[in-house]
């Protein structure tokens, strides 16, 4: 029962994390109906920036406070991987807006090789490891929970709540609402719609740089081929839980860390990733738009 | 008139979406050889009749039953939709235009003739090996689609796409289209939305040398009543899902019913319109 | 920002205010993108623990490249370009204006006079000139020789574009010899297998995928793992039952549009991203099952030694057979054969699945795929059976991704599943989009370029002197690739061939627009 609830925990760790990158996916989906490829290797390009700005803050003051350093990577990484998002959609994305559904996919397909290559040339290929920040762990019940992982929840806890209330109770959130329902109509009515899609796409690449210092603060390495596996991931959980919803991105995250972690625990490690894309499979077979999504009505 | 043999009966057809009835237990026939009309405002669920009869929706209770000409009966509520037109030989068409805009229009008309085709290409591999069976059929196909080009008055542009053509065009290549599928029950959902009055005669012209050359019976919803009662054999009004009146145009068009249906009065109104209709026509037709 | 370039009215003190203030914000935005990652590098020091290395310098060409190239832009280049555009309407230069102005005859007189000289004399010139410059040489005669083909293919423009298929055909029969005469066997290895194979592959790839996503208009992103089916059905089936090539070619294509069926079956009630994501999924579940079945695929180490193909069986090119090619005929040993009658079975295998292409197009089924891409419904109210049409179009494109994968495993003779990742479906996908969906010219086109361009980028050994010695070019292959599709997607987003062929005609075959095709549901 312990080792139960301990995969739990471990799970929902895992799970934290890529529902803030699957946020990132069914917010960009929601308002522009664009499968965002390149969204993974965003998330590894702000874990880079909070590896580059934990380096430098070393370097620069020895030693200082881990709570700060955290803080300020992620505050950094936010800031950085929001501004290459912003730009990312104003060159790749925007001129292709209200042509042809896959020229947008394309691009993003091509920025994801683009990015992630382009980390691997100006940072090399190789690991990067960085020592453990956060060691403490606590024993509670005969559960071991890391101070690492409570980070983590209390984190995407905040996170998520700032943004739920952003989407459903200010003008920008409700913006955003009116662009998702019918673009031109919000165009029409005074809604600068470029504008909120862009402001989308920063907050996406925000949520995804935070899972992006949380990730390396976890695991405590990273490499340039990071975006692809935790991206997919996170795009399945989006999907699992009905691309377009705010509380589905989350669950579905939190699925898939708990279908991985209690697969590895009771199964083989080698077939987690066979058995999250299935259970993908047979969800969306039996229930075509996700667990959250709203059925998809045949007009007729 | 003609014998009253019916080719489509609906019985007690009801369908609920979530809390809404839509339909509720409607029950009426049409008959071979005519353009039966359903006619009714807006959201009477005329077309949640013809989603059901097309097997686009599976209705919540009721028979639809479609008798062909050789006497072979199909219950089309228990098929699914691309059966009730490959088996059933009910064709239809669709409210907002559906065409393949990026084929031609003689593509347009080939699908439409596609289980005809398959079967004479063998399910692909004769028709790949070259089989001349295949290029009979194809060479008759083509003559199949030229026939309706001619009756549409689309020749000139069969070789455009048809996301090209004006719209009145368009509802004409839909028509052909669906006759191509060479049905013997032709469903069209507002055929004459949108035309200006010399397209909406065309189309008049059209629909009876359908009926009158190829025996196809046709169901019409439609809200133009130049054309409903220009036309049509036969007419059922709906409203709220259920039906109000069935009978001839004449006959419908006095119906004190369907006059405060359309002019959109309380039930417990309907007597004074009653009253009102007797008062300015003496001996009127109820 | 592009709404004011029209007025003409503004005045060049305006422009160039503007043009400047643009160029110090792209300075400033590209500051922000490339401080973290271009000004600092993360590196391991002797202890391997991470350190900063510093690099103002590159971060200050980056951001110095942004500011130049935007103010540029601004200040000349767009109204450089609209001023172009007034003239060529007038002028009615318009379709090939640029084209046009582009290739003088007397800049064909120079370029063809360098070329003759730096081909005949190229060898003493090289020797002359210093060692740094000698690739400089080679670099302006490969300008001046590509400079002449191109000036060519523009004046025979019309009689190329009339007769494509056949003079495409044509040069690709003679390149192989072609290359030999050039290069000699061992020199035309490269040519032959890295250009010539590897394209042929991907062509054959994207033209099988086309029939799913171009025709049938279903977005499958794992299209990879009916490649990976069959490469391991051809490498699995050839070891351990050592059936030749040309049984195992047909059984691969089989079993790849078998697993088609099966995987499409429960899948194809989807629609859009969701058939994406679980196509994607399959493709993953695949590669892994490849990873982790180790007692018949050994994992990650992968199957090798598998049997090399045989001209029909007649002569083989083992060498320890008695009828191998090179001794039956007196040749000298060489691999080149080899890979040239590869070539010519690649060629033959995507002769075939073009062909057959072409003609499932004018076949019921294959406008019923069309039809489908257009219209779901319309096609369900024609009685047109759409799960099995799907399933076919599923089956039919997984076969021809079985041929090539069979195909791979007998050209490399070695099979892992590091080849059958996502960024092969990916790629294969970018191509037949780039090329235009359903054009099977467009998509051939969209291959060579992309896939023929980045190979070219092994071979640019120029840029070793511009960049240094230790200056990889092909760590920038696939940054470039990604540019490309990018930069090729914004440019042109309905592909290389926007319009579709019509499959049947009554007075004349008119080409239907792009603007009216539609990309499908599914």
């Amino acid at each position: 029962m312990e080792y139960f609830v301990q995969q739990v925990v471990n799970g929902l760790t895992l799970g934290s994390i890529y529902g803030l990158i699957a946020i990132g996916y069914t917010m960009v989906y929601g308002i522009i109906g664009m499968v965002n490829f390149a969204h993974g290797d965003i998330f590894m390009l702000g874990g880079f920036a909070a590896l580059i700005v934990y380096l430098l803050l070393v370097s620069l003051f020895g030693g200082i406070p881990i709570a700060l350093a955290l803080l300020i990577m992620i505050l950094v990484a936010m800031v950085m991987t929001g501004l290459w998002n912003w730009v990312i959609e104003k060159m790749a994305y925007r001129p292709l807006r209200g042509s042809f559904r896959l020229a947008p996919l394309i691009t993003a397909i091509g920025m994801s090789i683009a990015l992630s290559n382009f980390i691997q040339v100006t940072q090399g290929p190789r690991n990067k490891p960085i020592p453990s920040m956060v060691s403490t762990v606590y024993e509670v019940f005969g559960i071991s929970i890391s101070l690492k992982q409570i980070i983590i929840f209390v984190v995407t806890a905040v996170l998520l709540t700032i943004f739920w209330y952003i989407v459903n109770h200010t003008p920008l959130g409700r913006a955003q609402r009116a662009t998702e329902q019918d673009r031109k109509m919000a165009a029409l009515l005074g809604i600068d719609v470029d504008k909120t899609i862009s402001i989308t796409f920063v907050m996406g690449a925000a949520l995804a740089a935070v899972a992006g210092t949380m990730y390396l603060m976890y695991y405590g390495v990273i490499v340039f081929t990071d975006g692809f596996t935790p991206g997919v991931k996170a795009f399945t959980a989006a999907v699992l839980g009905g691309i377009g919803s705010l509380p589905g991105a989350v669950l579905g995250g939190l699925m898939i860390g708990l279908i991985e972690s209690l697969w590895s625990a009771y199964f083989t490690i080698d077939y987690k990733d066979v058995a999250t894309f299935s259970i993908l499979a047979i969800v969306l077979i039996f229930k075509p738009s996700g667990i959250l999504g709203r059925p998809e009505v045949e007009k007729v | 008139m003609m014998t009253k043999d019916p080719i489509l009966k609906v019985e007690h057809l009801s369908m609920r979406f979530g809390g809404l009835m839509a339909i509720n237990d409607l029950s009426f026939e049409a008959y071979r050889g005519n353009i039966t009309a359903l006619i009714g405002p807006n959201g009477a669920g005329k077309t949640t009749v013809f989603n059901c009869i097309t097997g686009f929706y599976k209705p919540t209770m009721g028979m639809i039953t479609m008798r062909q000409k050789a006497g072979k009966e199909f219950l089309l509520e228990r098929m699914s939709d691309f059966e009730v037109t490959r088996d059933a030989k009910v064709a239809r068409t669709f409210q907002n235009i559906r065409l393949f805009s990026g084929l031609t229009v003689l593509e347009n008309l080939l699908v439409a003739q596609h289980n005809k085709l398959m079967l004479a290409s063998g399910y692909t591999i004769l028709g790949l090996l070259g089989f001349p069976a295949y290029k009979k059929a194809a060479a008759e196909s083509i003559e199949q689609a030229k026939y309706w080009l001619d009756k549409a008055s689309l020749t000139d542009r069969a070789d455009d796409p048809a996301g090209d053509l004006p719209y009145g065009a368009q509802r004409r290549l839909e028509i052909a289209r669906a006759m191509c599928t060479a049905p013997e029950f032709l469903c069209l959902d507002e055929p004459a939305a949108g035309l200006n009055p010399r397209e909406s005669l065309a189309l008049n012209e059209l629909l009876r040398s359908i009926r009158s050359d190829t025996g196809t019976s046709i169901l019409l919803i439609e809200h133009d009543m130049s054309v409903v009662m220009e036309i049509s054999d036969h007419v059922v009004v709906l409203e709220y899902g259920q039906k109000i009146s069935d009978g001839n145009p004449e006959h419908v068009k006095n119906d004190p019913k369907v006059i405060a249906a359309y002019l959109g009065v309380e039930d417990d109104e309907v007597d004074e319109v009653i009253e009102e209709i007797e008062h300015i026509a003496p001996g009127g037709t109820l | 920002m592009a709404k004011t370039t029209s007025k003409t009215a503004v005045s060049d003190d305006n422009l160039m205010a503007r043009a400047l203030r643009e160029g110090f914000y792209a300075a400033l935005v590209a500051l922000g993108l490339f401080i973290l990652f271009v000004g600092l590098k993360t590196d391991q020091n002797i202890l391997n623990e991470l350190i900063l290395v510093q690099r103002w310098g590159l971060l200050a060409v980056f951001v110095a490249i942004a500011a130049v190239g935007r103010f540029l832009t601004v200040a000349y280049i767009r109204p450089f370009l609209a001023r172009q555009k007034v003239t060529d309407v007038v002028t009615g230069l318009l379709p090939d204006s640029v084209a046009t102005r582009f290739f003088r005859m007397p800049a064909l007189i120079v370029a063809a006079v360098i070329a003759v000289i730096l081909m005949f004399a190229g060898e003493t010139i090289g020797a002359a000139v210093p060692a740094a410059l000698a690739p400089w040489v080679t670099m302006i005669r490969a300008f001046a020789i590509i400079y002449v083909l191109a000036f060519g293919f523009f004046y025979f423009r019309a009689y190329i574009s009339a007769h494509f298929n056949m003079l495409a055909l044509i040069a690709l029969l003679i390149y192989p010899p072609l290359m030999v005469y050039l290069f000699g066997f061992q020199g035309s290895l490269k040519y032959v297998d890295n250009f010539g194979i590897q394209i042929l592959i991907y062509v054959m790839l994207a033209w099988g995928l086309n029939i799913v996503v171009g025709l049938a208009g279903l977005l499958d992103l794992g299209y990879v793992a009916f490649y990976a089916v069959g490469a391991y059905s051809y490498a699995l089936l050839s070891s351990y039952f050592g059936l030749s090539f040309w049984i195992l070619l047909p059984m691969a294509g089989i079993l790849a549009g078998f697993w088609g069926i099966i995987l499409g079956f429960p899948v194809l009630r989807l629609k859009g991203d969701y058939l994406a994501i679980v196509t994607l999924a399959f493709g993953e579940i695949i590669r892994l099952v490849l990873i982790n079945w180790t007692a018949v695929t050994k994992g990650t180490f992968g199957i090798s030694g598998i049997a090399k193909a045989s001209v029909f069986g007649i002569w083989s090119f083992d060498l320890a057979a008695p009828n191998n090619f090179a001794k039956v005929f007196e040749l000298p040993m060489s691999s080149a054969y080899y890979k040239i009658f590869l070539f010519y079975l690649a060629l033959a295998l995507c002769m075939l699945t073009a062909l057959v292409t072409v003609r499932l197009r004018r076949m019921p089924i294959g406008r019923a795929w069309e039809a489908l891409r257009e219209d779901e419904i319309a096609c369900r109210s024609l009685g047109i059976n759409t799960v099995t049409t799907k399933l076919t179009a599923f089956a039919t494109g997984a076969m021809f991704g079985g041929f090539a994968g069979s195909f791979f495993a007998v050209r490399q003779g070695f099979v892992s599943p590091e080849s059958f990742v996502f960024l092969e479906s990916a790629i294969i996908l970018a191509i037949v989009v780039l090329g235009g969906m359903g054009s099977l010219v467009g998509i051939a086109v969209a291959a060579t370029v992309m896939i023929g361009g980045t190979e070219l980028l092994r071979e640019m050994t120029i840029l070793k002197q511009v960049f240094g010695p230790e200056f990889t070019p092909e760590l920038y292959r696939m940054l470039i690739f990604g540019l490309a599709m990018i930069v090729v997607m914004v440019w042109k987003p309905r592909g290389f061939v926007g319009s579709r062929e019509p499959t049947a005609f009554l007075r004349e075959r008119k080409s239907v627009s792009g603007s009216f095709t539609k990309e499908g549901h599914g």
